[in-house]
């Protein structure tokens, strides 16, 4: 025969425990409705990565192009003023690659916010044009190295056949490119959900910044920080199970 | 459009073609004047040693690679001028290559009728016809609708030919088309090309299959370090050559 002998006083402080976590829980997250920051908190950083994603994807696309374009066909352009603008513009885009890249994001929004737009008072708006335009710069690199992972000969192929280099970009290199570039666009969106956990710099009521007040209102800091963790951990298991569905999906398409 | 070219008339003219490359040992001639007409349904196949510049020259030809001297003349056109649009021009000189460069993405029926599609504008149904009658001509009707990594390197030279042909091409250029295959898919692929000889298409080869030269070729040019040095019938070049790294040549790869 066994005997499971449990000591009362263990059972006891057990009990204690989870009552002393309830009563934690319920002054962090229930008492004055304390839990709406955290929503609202988490709402914000969504918007925010969500138009970040876009404004990025719409500047590193712009960029891509032209740092592609010029890498590809500067040779065969004939000396003009065309050749100049391309090399202009490719000069430009390299040096804001390389600022962006080259300078954390949080300095970046703190200049964008206390100096550039100093005179804003849609710290959203500023934010989102922080991120977007550091976003920019990554998704920039994400395309090219896209495109660049293409066999050149399919490239040559394409001019071979007559097309021109935006047709044999639009027909031949983008469709495959894709596959490599869509993965790792939404992997993009992920890494930003988290970066912009440091708007509160700025002032912003993000996710961070939500459970940050909480902690600050209750002076208890494990609660709401593990709420915080949590929540980001969840949204990023999300959307990484998504995006390795989407990279099976693009790799058994074919082949 | 160019006044219709008959048999035996000029189709590509070549003259003083140089490409020169700058590194930090000098400048490599890796086309250093040729001079050369290529003929109305003639079979040019072009010999050398690794490295002479037959590549170059071939691709310089629709100008995949840019000549830094000399000229060249398609259908009464000068290829390098700006007036001239490259892309109209390599419409009609088709291009295989080493490793076919089929795309990968699209089905074999996708592959040989996009160009004629979006650049010849021809409807889909007329293309697709196109494309299975030549894919019937290969041999391989019954693989319109796979992708090209289900079919054999054989399979997708042969392929990689008939693509080019859906641009009903006046000239189609071969840059060692059979060096990529195993040993056993190498005859299939010269098949295709000899049928095509025959049929009167004007071609211009770059291989080192010696048994194709002797029996296909209307010319051979042997080149070294970015010259031709020596050219003529199959007959001179082979059983007759004069010139001593042709003979050299001849004696390492016959
Ligand atoms: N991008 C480049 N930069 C510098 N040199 C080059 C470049 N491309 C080719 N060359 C040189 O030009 C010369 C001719 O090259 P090419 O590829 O035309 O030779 P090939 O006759 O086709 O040789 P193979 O039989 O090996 O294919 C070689 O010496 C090569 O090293
Ligand atoms: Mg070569």
């Amino acid at each position: 025969m066994f005997y499971c002998k449990v000591d009362y006083r263990v059972l006891l402080s057990f009990s204690d425990w989870l009552n002393k976590w309830k009563d934690r829980l319920y002054l962090n997250f229930v008492a004055s409705g304390r839990y709406k920051y955290l929503l609202r908190g988490l709402w914000m950083t969504l918007r925010i990565t969500f138009f970040a994603v876009l404004l990025g994807i719409a500047l590193g696309v712009v960029a891509a192009i032209i740092r592609s374009t010029h890498d590809k066909i500067i040779e065969e352009i004939r000396p003009g003023f065309g050749k100049f603008l391309l090399r202009f513009f490719n000069l430009i885009v390299k040096l804001y690659l390389t600022i962006i890249r080259g300078t954390p994001v949080v300095v970046q929004l703190m200049i964008m916010y206390y100096v550039i737009f100093a005179s804003s008072t849609n710290a959203m708006m500023v934010a989102i044009l922080a991120f977007g335009i550091n976003s920019g710069a990554y998704v920039a690199e994400i395309i090219r190295s896209g495109i660049m992972s293409i066999d050149p000969g399919q490239f040559e192929a394409g001019r071979s056949l007559g097309f021109n280099y935006i047709q044999t970009m639009i027909y031949i290199i983008i469709p495959q490119a894709i596959k490599n570039i869509l993965p790792a666009l939404a992997n993009e969106f992920i890494v930003l959900i988290k970066e912009t956990s440091v708007s509160g710099y700025v002032g912003i009521m993000e996710l961070t910044r939500g459970g940050d007040v909480i902690r600050s209102r209750t002076f208890d800091a494990f609660p709401p920080l593990l709420a915080v963790a949590i929540i980001y951990l969840i949204i990023v298991v999300f959307f990484t199970k998504l995006v390795s569905m989407l990279e099976r999906r693009m790799r058994n398409s074919e082949r | 459009m160019s006044a219709e070219i008959k048999t035996g008339e000029v189709l590509i003219s070549v003259k003083d073609l140089a490409k020169h490359y700058k590194n930090k040992a000098g400048e490599i001639h890796a086309l250093d004047g040729i001079t050369t007409d290529i003929k109305k349904g003639e079979v040019l196949v072009i010999i050398g040693p690794s490295g002479s510049g037959k590549s170059t020259f071939l691709r310089s030809l629709n100008l995949l690679e840019r000549p830094t001297g000399g000229t060249i003349t398609f259908e009464g056109q000068d290829v390098m001028s700006p007036k001239n649009d490259i892309n109209k021009l390599r419409q009609k000189m088709g291009m295989v290559f080493q490793h076919f460069n089929l795309f990968p993405h699209l089905t074999i029926m996708d592959n040989m009728t996009l160009a004629p599609r979006k650049l010849l504008k021809m409807s889909q149904a007329d293309a697709e016809k196109k494309a299975l009658q030549l894919l019937e001509r290969v041999g391989l009707q019954d693989r319109a609708d796979t992708y090209p990594s289900q079919l054999s390197g054989g399979q997708k030279q042969r392929i990689a030919i008939v693509r080019a042909l859906c641009m009903s091409p006046d000239v189609l250029l071969f840059d060692e088309p059979t060096s990529a295959l195993d040993p056993e898919m190498v005859g299939e692929v010269l098949d295709v090309m000899k049928d095509l000889a025959k049929t009167g298409m004007t071609m211009a080869v770059v291989t080192h299959e010696m048994g194709f030269a002797k029996e296909v070729a209307s010319r051979v040019i042997f080149m070294d370090a970015g010259k031709i040095v020596e050219e003529g019938t199959p007959e001179e070049i082979f059983d007759n050559p004069q010139n001593e790294r042709l003979k050299t040549f001849l004696a390492k790869v016959l």
